[in-house]
């Protein structure tokens, strides 16, 4: 059974990690839907599968996964949107936590955009 | 929506969206399988004309587009369970210190068309993510468990520097809930 004294050791982990984050910029932002739409579209266990994803790739001081409304494309729900510095935004469409992975693989880590998955390919 | 949880999800967005500082969950089953759910907040509430129209599908607070689907969706899932919804507000202007809004809702479990809940957990983590300042509690109560979380208490314990939407902190929540609802 989890206990809230556990919180204590994480957070002298974390207080480490806060103070080297803010010496850095944040590089990515992977902002996912979470309106009405994106819900009942299958949004929820995106956003689960990114915030795992990135905590496991030990990724979370340069990635920051976030939420916001309805970006007007309903119909394309799950979207999810990647910014980097520098580079012009990605718009993912019609995403799974299966997709949701091998975004992380490929383009996070690997920094290749999945053509294939965005919504320049699913509109053409 | 395929879940239950997913209108959880989705109702207490509206209390995010609305300026909430506090938003309570709670989710009980009584031992005839009548579920009742309470999301309430301290957000800025509705008016009178608000209300009404929130149960209509054309009306929306939305600007991206005109249909606003959030409360005809939880009445749609409460409805075909036998149940129903109530919602109830109090604006910040006409009262400065108890404004907020509270629907509730019942349900049927043991009607054919009810809702499975699903993924509570995932609902609530989701919502701790995206806003992780505010203030949830969440309690969900049945004969056989009872879970419950709280934001507040997790900060005591955290202190106000760490965000409660750090992974590692959402995936420790994510534990502590699991844990609670398999024992």
């Amino acid at each position: 059974m989890k206990s809230l004294e556990e919180l204590a050791a994480i957070r002298e982990k974390m207080k480490q990690k806060v103070a080297i984050r803010e010496g850095a910029d944040d590089a990515v932002r992977i902002v996912v839907g979470m309106a009405t739409c994106g819900i009942s579209a299958g949004a929820r266990p995106v956003l689960a599968a990114f915030v795992e994803g990135i905590n496991d790739a030990g990724l979370s001081d340069k990635v920051m996964v976030t939420q916001t409304g309805c970006i007007g494309i309903c119909q394309y729900e799950p979207v999810v949107e990647v910014f980097e510095n520098g580079k012009d935004k990605v718009t993912y469409v019609k995403m799974t936590p299966e997709k949701a992975k091998e975004v992380i693989e490929k383009h996070i880590k690997g920094g290749k955009v999945i053509e294939e998955y965005t919504i320049g390919a699913v509109t053409k | 929506m395929k879940e239950l949880s997913l209108n959880i999800l989705d109702i207490a967005k509206n209390s995010v969206r609305a300026g909430a500082k506090n938003i309570e969950i709670n989710l009980n089953e009584d031992e005839n399988g009548i579920l009742t759910l309470v999301i309430s907040d301290d957000g800025r509430g509705m008016d009178k004309n608000t209300l009404k129209s929130v149960s209509d599908p054309f009306y929306t607070s939305r600007t991206t587009r005109k249909v606003g689907l959030g409360i005809p969706f939880l009445i749609l899932a409460a409805n075909q369970a036998g149940g129903d919804v109530n919602i109830t507000s109090k604006t910040e202007e006409e009262y400065p210190k108890d404004h907020g809004t509270t629907v509730t809702a019942t349900f049927d479990t043991k009607n054919i068309d009810f809702t499975p809940l699903g993924d509570v957990t995932g609902s609530l983590l989701t919502l701790i993510q995206g806003d992780p300042d505010i203030d949830y509690f969440f309690k969900h109560s049945t004969p056989r468990f009872t879970v419950t979380l709280s934001t507040k208490e997790i900060r005591k314990t955290l202190g106000e520097d760490i965000s409660l939407s750090e992974p590692e902190i959402i995936l420790w929540m994510k534990e502590y809930l699991e844990d609670q609802y398999n024992v």
